[in-house]
């Protein structure tokens, strides 16, 4: 580990003989040498360049990197040991302004603008963030054999969910951290159901494994505080034998940013964000948490959405409004909704042009989730398509509404849940058989807009048990940085 | 190049792998001998082999670079890919 090495007083240059830009400022050095003897000139390739001064070889690149050079030709003024001024490139004026130095390089051209440094380049940068920064990193190293495959040692040892995953290696989860403004070492939460303190580090580990891009990391960080406290229960949902899994929901300009899939098959596969933030959040809860399929995770089917369900509303052309602002999330605000949920189902109505009848196709739909007499103990989202949010929408139909008609429509007479009712035993005590029966709980119907342009298809999400017995969805909103 | 990853687990058990259960026969097993280099190691681990040998095992003879220092990484995984038992001799 090289620490940040200060630098001298008095004016400091860098440089690099690739430059032409340096090349081109070697008289100017000369100058500045003769009109001071406080000059210290780095370069960063050719420890011979540029000879007259000499110059110190920044070889491993440590003063560069720690002074955040991101051009060459930098000058900068230091005074007790701390940087009051900087210049990039060639300007005559700035170069004269901050040395007190005149007639700077007369035969050159008024400025010229510098090149690159090293220390930023694409390729060095990232390891030069592990030399300079890894020792910040806590995670147990472990040393893989020259022969041992590094994919296959990922599944050997019990850190996969099935699919092949990243090997999470200082570099990238390095790189993984600038995406976040948090420290590594900052806990974010207490995962099930080991019930383990997890660090922004070990989010991190889990999201470069899943495949996430850096500019994910604030969204997984988020999914991981919303879905770990007694509200949202990650730990009853992990045990449950119903087939749910926490379901994510993104809102906010941030999802476009990153290139979320609000669209065309926005529930299913492709899309690398919405793919990889929710396996990033499983990931944790497999990994930290320790909740594995057959051991604390039982699961009687399970469901693929397990692996990662994930999408962004299509907050731009909803007619309806997002989910997170239904929530109390103001517009324009990063967000995210964690639900307990199993897969997506399709309902299919093709003809209906009236809201009514569209009502009334959800309905009955949503009649069905779990037991069409079962109610009131789950909640479910609907992901209205746009077509079907169109014959809402041209008939001024807004969410408040489309939600209290399909709620309506689904006020049931106890007589047709009771146990034994049409032939079934399953359904409600013989107790509710005179009343009217809400198939929702008040709230418990919420509705996202999301899918592609052709279809008039929306998707039911069903719940898990909700309430105190079970999963309460949590809304957050994404946070880049440290509260 | 040596190749190091993070662990991404909360680290509550050691980083190794849990070993097998101890077969209840050696016969026809794959068994290896790692001699930790220190002297008269290998005399003691001559007589194991010839041991082994007689009840039906197959024997593989390893030894550390140093007895000073755990054996390589490279050293351990040949072994765990090539036997099913490991004996590890000290002697002094």
């Amino acid at each position: 580990m090289t620490g940040p090495a200060p630098l001298p007083d008095g004016l400091v240059v860098v440089v690099k003989r690739e430059c032409e830009t340096c090349k081109m400022v070697v008289p100017v050095l000369g100058q500045l040498a003769a009109a001071t003897t406080a000059l210290a000139v780095y370069t960063q390739d050719d420890p011979e360049f540029p000879g007259d001064p000499a110059a110190v070889h920044d070889a491993d690149l440590s003063i560069s990197w720690h002074h955040d050079i991101e051009t060459v030709p930098t000058l900068i003024r230091v005074e007790g040991g701390v940087e009051t001024q900087r210049t990039v490139g060639w300007s005559r004026a700035a170069w004269e302004a901050l040395s007190g130095v005149d007639a700077l390089g007369v035969d050159l051209p008024e400025m010229r603008p510098g090149c690159g440094s090293m220390s930023v380049d694409p390729d060095r940068v990232d390891a030069l963030r592990v030399r300079f920064g890894a020792t910040a990193l806590r995670s147990r190293r472990i040393e893989l054999a020259e022969l041992e495959d590094e994919f296959e040692i990922m599944f050997q040892r019990g850190w996969s969910d099935g699919l092949p995953v990243i090997p999470p290696t200082e570099q990238r989860v390095m790189a993984m951290l600038d995406g976040t403004g948090r420290d590594p070492s900052e806990v974010v939460a207490v995962v099930p159901p080991d019930l383990v303190e997890v660090t922004v580090e070990k989010i991190a580990i889990a999201a470069v494994m899943a495949g996430c891009l850096p500019e994910y990391l604030p969204w997984v960080i988020t999914a991981i505080e919303a879905v770990c406290n007694d509200e949202f229960n990650m730990h009853g949902v992990l045990a449950t034998t119903m087939p749910v899994g926490p379901v994510i929901i993104c809102s906010g300009p941030g999802t476009r940013a990153i290139g979320m899939n609000s669209g065309v098959n926005a529930l299913g596969q492709g899309n690398r964000a919405n793919s990889t933030i929710g396996r990033a959040l499983q990931l944790v809860i497999r990994n930290v948490g320790g909740g594995r399929p057959g051991e604390v995770d039982r699961g009687t089917h399970g469901n693929p959405g397990k692996l990662s369900f994930c999408f962004a509303e299509n907050d731009v052309d909803s007619p309806i409004g997002t989910l997170a602002a239904s929530r109390g999330i103001p517009d324009g605000v990063d967000a995210l909704t964690v639900f307990a949920g199993e897969g997506p189902r399709c309902v299919v109505d093709q003809l209906s042009r009236e809201p009514e009848s569209l009502a009334a196709s959800l309905a009955a739909n949503l009649r069905t989730v779990h037991h069409p007499k079962l109610a009131m103990a789950f909640d479910a989202v609907v992901v209205i398509g746009p077509e079907h949010a169109r014959v809402f929408a041209e008939a001024h139909w807004d969410r408040d509404r489309i939600i209290a008609e399909v709620d309506q429509r689904l006020q049931i007479p106890g007589a047709e849940m009771v146990r034994g009712a049409g032939g079934i035993a399953e359904g409600l005590p013989e107790a509710f058989a005179d009343h009217t029966i809400p198939k929702f709980r008040p709230g418990g119907l919420m509705l996202a807009y999301a899918g592609g342009g052709a279809g008039l298809f929306s998707a039911i999400i069903a719940g898990w048990v909700n309430g105190n017995l079970g999963s309460t969805p949590v809304t957050r909103i994404v946070e880049y940085s440290s509260t | 190049m040596t190749r190091v990853i993070l662990d991404p687990t909360a680290e509550r058990s050691v980083a190794e792998r849990a070993r097998l259960a101890r077969p209840s026969s050696l016969e026809g097993l794959t068994v290896g001998l790692l001699d930790i280099s220190k002297p008269r190691g290998n005399v003691f681990l001559d007589r194991i082999e010839q041991r082994l040998v007689g009840i039906g095992a197959h024997v593989k003879r390893y030894a550390k670079p140093t007895f000073a220092k755990p054996a390589p990484v490279d050293l351990r995984h040949e072994i765990a890919t090539e036997c099913q038992v490991v004996i590890e001799a000290l002697a002094d």
